[in-house]
């Protein structure tokens, strides 16, 4: 390995010369590890996260993490991320879809520990019937737990948001955990172009004390949130510790929008700010809506496009600012519930305009003639169809 | 560091409670005592919510009196009546979620290899029968086969007591408990066995009766986790609820279980004895 020198976390998300590489997203993600500084990483085998910890791995044979190992299963594996955060590491796990699921108890219960670790979720379907296709409904069981949530649309997103994402989770108003989400297979096992800062520059390291929860590793004074844990006392004071607690991991995920601002361009990308009708999307479907609204443009329709980067928190008043007057607002979305839809239309005054479709399930692509037929219908344009078989 | 971040710093000792001042002036940082000294000095836990006559608050205060070095000591649990009393020590206490001790403890003991490669940081489990033999089996198994350097204690009291006294993997065969309204229908589970197979190079398993004696086997356990490899200690603290044992049957109660099937037991690999002997040797000239 190249001998790597800390640069200023600015620097280096913002103004550090950047080298063109054409790779998959799991790539990208094991590349922003590399530049993140990170000790240690822990894995567990899944389909198709593997990939991306079979790279960290390797990153850690080369010397770029201090330790690394394969865990007995998830709920270990993320619980184990949780005590080495605490012990002052800096943490870095990926998993998707089943693994997920099995992790969640203790990934749920990251934010409350102020765990500021950095999660890959390389999403596929959730059981059952069995299947490892990239469906992302488990984005959905992330969302109101209190990490922050981004769905990177390609490869560049990927790299992109992992290695911010380390910065932003230990920033010392935020620290909470962060959740990197892909589609599996459409993003993690496909190539893209991706501008990657230097091999041999890395953030600088984690400073545990500059934190609102200390670590616990006898060098300082433990926080007391075990010593006085609500259980043990009446239960008025239970609600009002739990209470205050739970208002301020929500604060503090507030507190990481001006982050996302800082070092991902916002939290939104928006094409033809004055279309008729927005296409709004996250993640891979976003891909599909930027080539739909392409097409659209094209044929000369007022198509923009609304993607979301950052799910949680919420862009709530720049969605408002971007759809105030869209005749039409169509969301694609890689699963059956629709939870972006939905995000959306709890968050704009024009909620009947939402129209929750096309939907693919099951890890099925989404074709953008999909998207077309949408937009047609928004604008009132009647299109024959030709059958291709 | 540890015993600096104890310390209070001047000017403020005024201003700290009573009982943190006379913790750090009277009591076992930096300094070895003899678990028979417990009533004279300060100690790591005095108040705590467990019920009365319960073993395992016994067990906890020795436990902590045993440490053979508190001030870098971090004490992980998990949900059960042992958290109760763990969390009110004057030691750094890490709860995370149900059973998922060893693996909490073998991400923090890494950390904290890595960031204090030259340094002293004792980590140790005490969980339930429950939490490390049920719910949390295969992390405490796996955490063994890995070699995680840190110390395990099981404090088994053969039930469930903190949810209302159901039965656990660790209840003896034909015990009519909650959750078993006709009686356990298999044997208690081997875990010294298990503990030797998995990797563990010091494993005991006692019943406390004897002060002295489980403080030895707390520090042991300690030391050769330190450097050798994974440490467990089986201990019987029974729960006088669920089992209804008036309290002042509850010695008597683990006098029986000894003679029975709690007899002491001690098992170290030769690399352990040895540095263990060596240890000892230390501790006792630094004494002298």
């Amino acid at each position: 390995m190249p001998e790597q020198k800390v640069v200023e976390t600015d620097y280096l998300l913002l103004e550090a010369p950047r080298e063109k590489k054409f790779i998959t997203g799991s790539q990208a993600m094991a590349e922003a590890v590399k530049r993140a500084n990170a000790d240690i990483a822990i894995a567990y085998p899944i389909t198709p996260q593997s990939e991306t910890m079979h790279l960290v791995g390797d990153l850690w044979a080369q010397g770029y993490l201090k330790d690394y190992y394969r865990a007995e299963e998830e709920y270990g594996a993320m619980s184990a991320i949780a005590g080495a955060v605490r012990g002052g590491a800096r943490a870095f796990t990926a998993t998707s879809g089943p693994g997920l699921l099995r992790g969640l108890e203790a990934i749920a219960s990251w934010p409350g520990h102020r765990i500021p670790a950095v999660l890959g979720v390389l999403t596929r379907v959730v059981n059952a019937p069995l299947s490892i296709q990239p469906d992302n409904v488990e984005i959905s069981y992330l969302l109101n737990c209190g990490m922050v949530v981004l769905h990177a649309e390609n490869q560049q997103d990927v790299f992109d948001f992992t290695l911010a994402s380390f910065a932003i989770s230990e920033m010392v108003d935020v620290y909470l955990p962060i959740a990197v989400c892909t589609e599996g297979f459409f993003v993690t096992h496909a190539k893209g172009y991706v501008n990657m800062t230097p091999e041999d520059m890395k953030l600088p390291p984690r400073d545990p004390y500059k934190a609102p929860v200390p670590p616990t590793d006898c060098e300082i004074p433990p926080a007391r949130i075990q010593r006085d844990a609500p259980v043990q006392k009446s239960n008025f004071m239970s609600y009002l510790i739990h209470q205050v607690w739970q208002q301020e991991v929500w604060s503090s995920n507030m507190r990481a929008m001006k982050y996302i601002y800082k070092y991902l361009n916002g939290p939104i990308e928006v094409i033809n700010p004055d279309a008729e009708v927005f296409v709004a999307a996250s993640g891979c479907a976003a891909a599909q809506a930027r080539e739909a609204v392409r097409y659209a443009q094209m044929e000369g329709l007022n198509v923009g496009l609304l993607k979301i980067k950052s799910i949680v928190p919420f862009p709530s008043k720049e969605v408002r600012e971007t759809l105030k007057n869209a005749k039409a607002i169509i969301v694609p979305e890689h699963n059956i519930v629709g939870w972006l839809a939905k995000e959306i239309k709890a968050n704009i005054p024009n909620s009947d305009n939402v129209i929750g479709r096309p939907r693919v399930y099951g890890g099925m692509t989404l074709p953008v003639e999909l998207i077309m037929d949408e937009i047609y219908a928004a604008l009132g344009i009647k299109k024959d169809k030709t059958v291709l078989v | 560091m540890g015993l600096e971040y104890v310390k209070i710093s001047p000017g403020f000792e005024k201003y700290m409670p009573k009982d943190y001042v006379d913790l750090v002036k009277y009591g076992q940082f930096g300094r070895q005592i003899d678990v028979q000294q417990i009533d004279q000095i300060k100690e790591l836990v005095e108040e705590h919510p467990m019920c009365a006559g319960c073993y395992m608050a016994y067990f906890v205060r020795i436990f902590y009196a045993s440490l053979p070095k508190p001030e870098d000591t971090i004490v992980l649990g998990t949900a059960g009546c042992a958290r109760l009393a763990l969390s009110q020590a004057a030691v750094p206490f890490i709860y995370g979620n149900y059973g998922d001790t060893n693996a909490v403890a073998s991400g923090l003991k890494r950390a904290l290899n890595i960031r204090f490669p030259d340094k002293v940081k004792d980590v140790v489990v005490m969980a339930g029968d429950g939490g490390l033999m049920d719910i949390g089996f295969g992390m405490t198994m796996h955490s063994w086969f890995r070699r995680e350097n840190f110390t395990t204690i099981m404090v088994d009291n053969e039930v469930y007591g903190n949810t209302g006294g159901q039965e656990s993997g660790m209840s003896p065969k034909g015990v009519q408990l909650k959750m078993a309204p006709k009686g356990k229908k298999f044997d208690k589970i081997n875990a010294v066995e298990l503990a030797k197979i998995a990797g563990c190079v010091y494993v005991a398993k006692l019943a406390p009766t004897n002060p002295k004696r489980i403080a030895k086997t707390i520090k042991r356990a300690i030391l050769a986790a330190r450097e050798i490899g994974p440490t467990f200690i089986h201990i019987y603290t029974s729960c006088n609820i669920e089992y209804s044992i008036p309290t002042e049957r509850v010695l008597a109660d683990a006098k029986e279980r000894e003679k029975n099937d709690f007899g002491f037991y001690e098992w170290m690999t030769d690399e352990a004895k040895q540095y263990i002997e060596e240890q000892e040797k230390k501790m006792a000239e630094t004494k002298a």
